[in-house]
């Protein structure tokens, strides 16, 4: 059910790599779960993540959450469009919805994540 | 008399629920030496000698002075409506109506402080509210590092010593807090030095935060609060202003000279000086930060009949939802001390606020043509709103021997700021619009033959108070 290009986290973080480029997102069962989305705090471009490390907060009319960066990089680019549009992150959650690029910084730790059906049968466990 | 809530047996029933044979076990997790240690009382004695000796505690709070003190807690006339309204039960609630469909009459009374409280800041948000003053502020300061994500925050010398120490308290050792000093002479003495500020504001290896500065400062004195403003934007850090309500009918309120945050103790608003508390904590923000403020916001909705409803706001970030993550541990909102200052306001009124304003500042003006006339000149010599302060030598003895002729003579500055020698010798006074003219004239009077009785040295420091007799 989770696209099968994409890896995932247990924090359900997605992110797709693109040369040396990652996109990261939510998922969308962490989206089924939050419900509706009316706030998306993200970092300054340039921030260092380390793998693990707190990017931001998304809110949602029931709970604040932190979001985890899936692997390390420099931020390159976050989704603007969130700040007017947070609703974008329930309705494509793995298109408009994304949140930030980052600048891969060890390629190796996607091989820490979860691809597409491991990804499912841990939802499907929840 | 037992005055807990839980009897004998409903302990018993509890502790076996819990399989636990005493209290303490549910204390067990705490280290011994963190508990607290059995209170030690006195014996119980009869109610008639105890309210007997209660009232002789009491009796020693000297209530007759004629007061010049301010120095961040204001003497004002109160309506009879704002302490008769708040006998009424109904306010009488616990902490938090977290259940809108019980509590709209709570829920209201807030959104209506916070409605008249961001109309007199020009600010948008405003949260219901916090301790005090100095809470406040502390707030303030953790706001804007939370919004620019920087550690480090300035806060000028001439905001009330209080709030600087309680800052301190709050940012500990995880974020700094930086004095801006004051210019030292000249017209602009005793007020923020902005050149300083500038200075380290430039410090790119410790990006500013936030930069503090308080209307009318501590001395009284007005401060270029536009000015600093701009030079804390120019560099990205936010601007916090700490206000006295009362001032804000007469002087620009944050909004208009781009203050980012407004804090400030609401206590002149109604409620009287008392020793130490409950105050009002007043804090604001602009829209942008809304989600960077603590305590509670009320919102004005409709319910699912289409009628309007009132509802807590931007709940989730507060502690019961997000722990150690929430924007802050504040508790209570100060709902009582919060209605007071929403009755004391709409009573009154805007043209009410402005007439207390500038009679205070009128009747300060004339304790200073007073003070003059037995040659005791203000410490600074810039504009001031109605509380300033003058250098007496022997300031603390003066202080003193007028307690004893009935006088409080404000603030001996020494007190609050003892190693600083910009306010040896110095007095704070302030004039409300409670401070009648027979008060100044019986005050300068007092104030003269203490003068004369001085010992020589004294005299010799202030020749001109000779003169004036």
């Amino acid at each position: 059910m989770n696209p099968t290009d994409l890896r995932y986290t247990n924090d359900h973080e997605w992110v797709r790599v693109e040369g040396d480029t990652a996109t990261i997102g939510i998922t969308g069962f962490a989206t089924d779960q939050l419900g509706d989305i009316v706030y998306v705090e993200l970092p300054a471009t340039g921030t260092a993540l380390a793998q693990g490390a707190t990017f931001g907060v998304v809110e949602s009319v029931k709970a604040v959450s932190d979001l985890f960066a899936p692997i390390s990089g420099e931020v390159v680019a976050t989704n603007d469009g969130l700040s007017s549009q947070p609703e974008l992150v329930n309705q494509e959650p793995y298109g408009s919805g994304w949140m930030l690029k980052l600048k891969v910084a060890d390629a190796s730790e996607l091989d820490s994540l979860l691809d597409a059906a491991a990804y499912d049968a841990l939802n499907a466990e929840a | 008399m037992p005055y807990g809530p839980h009897t004998a047996p409903d302990r018993e029933r509890m502790l076996a629920t819990l399989g636990i044979a005493s209290v303490d076990e549910l204390f067990l997790d705490i280290p011994e030496a963190l508990r607290a240690s059995p209170l030690r009382l006195p014996d119980p004695e009869p109610e008639l000698e105890l309210a007997s000796r209660l009232r002789g505690l009491a009796a020693r709070n000297r209530v007759d002075l004629v007061s010049f003190l301010g120095a961040g807690v204001y003497r004002h006339y109160s309506p009879a409506v704002v302490d008769q309204m708040l006998l009424r039960g109904e306010w009488y609630t616990a902490y938090t109506p977290y259940q809108p469909e019980v509590s709209q009459g709570t829920l209201q009374s807030i959104y209506e402080y916070e409605s008249l409280i961001a109309e007199l800041v020009g600010l948008e948000i405003v949260s219901a509210s916090h301790y005090d003053g100095a809470a406040a502020t502390a707030e303030a300061g953790l706001m804007t590092c939370r919004a620019t994500r920087r550690e480090r925050v300035l806060v000028s010398r001439a905001v009330h010593p209080h709030y600087r120490e309680t800052m301190q308290t709050y940012f500990g050792s995880a974020l700094q807090l930086d004095e801006i000093p004051l210019v030292e002479t000249g017209p602009d003495a005793g007020t923020t030095d902005l050149a300083a500020l500038e200075r380290l504001l430039g410090d790119t290896e410790r990006p500013v935060a936030g930069v503090v500065a308080a209307q009318p400062n501590f001395f009284g004195l007005l401060e270029p609060m536009r000015e600093i403003g701009e030079l804390a934007h120019a560099v990205g850090a936010l601007f916090t202003a700490v206000v006295e309500p009362v001032s804000l009918a007469v002087l620009d309120p944050p909004g208009a000279y781009g203050a980012d945050i407004a804090a400030g103790e609401g206590q002149a608003l109604g409620i009287s000086p008392q020793y130490g508390g409950p105050y009002l904590g007043i804090l604001a923000c602009t829209e942008p930060l809304v989600r960077q403020i603590p305590g509670r916001l009320v919102g004005m909705t409709t319910d699912v009949r289409g009628q309007r409803a009132f509802v807590m706001t931007m709940r989730a970030r507060e502690q019961d939802i997000r722990r150690d993550k929430a924007a802050s541990n504040i508790c209570t909102n100060q709902a009582l001390l919060a209605l007071a200052a929403s009755i004391y306001l709409v009573t009154i009124g805007p043209h009410g606020l402005r007439d207390v304003a500038a009679t205070g500042a009128a009747r300060a003006a004339e304790l200073e043509t007073a003070l003059a006339g037995l040659g005791i000149e203000r410490l600074h010599p810039g504009p001031y709103l109605n509380e300033f302060a003058v250098r007496i030598p022997g300031a603390r003895d003066i202080h003193r021997r007028l307690i004893d002729r009935g006088f409080l003579a404000g603030l001996v500055l020494a007190d609050v700021e003892p190693g600083d020698p910009a306010v040896a010798d110095t007095l704070l006074l302030c004039a409300t619009e409670v401070t009648t003219s027979t008060d100044i004239a019986r005050f300068a009077g007092a104030l003269a033959e203490v003068l004369g009785a001085m010992p020589p040295v004294a005299v010799e420091a202030g020749p001109r108070s000779g003169a004036a007799r």
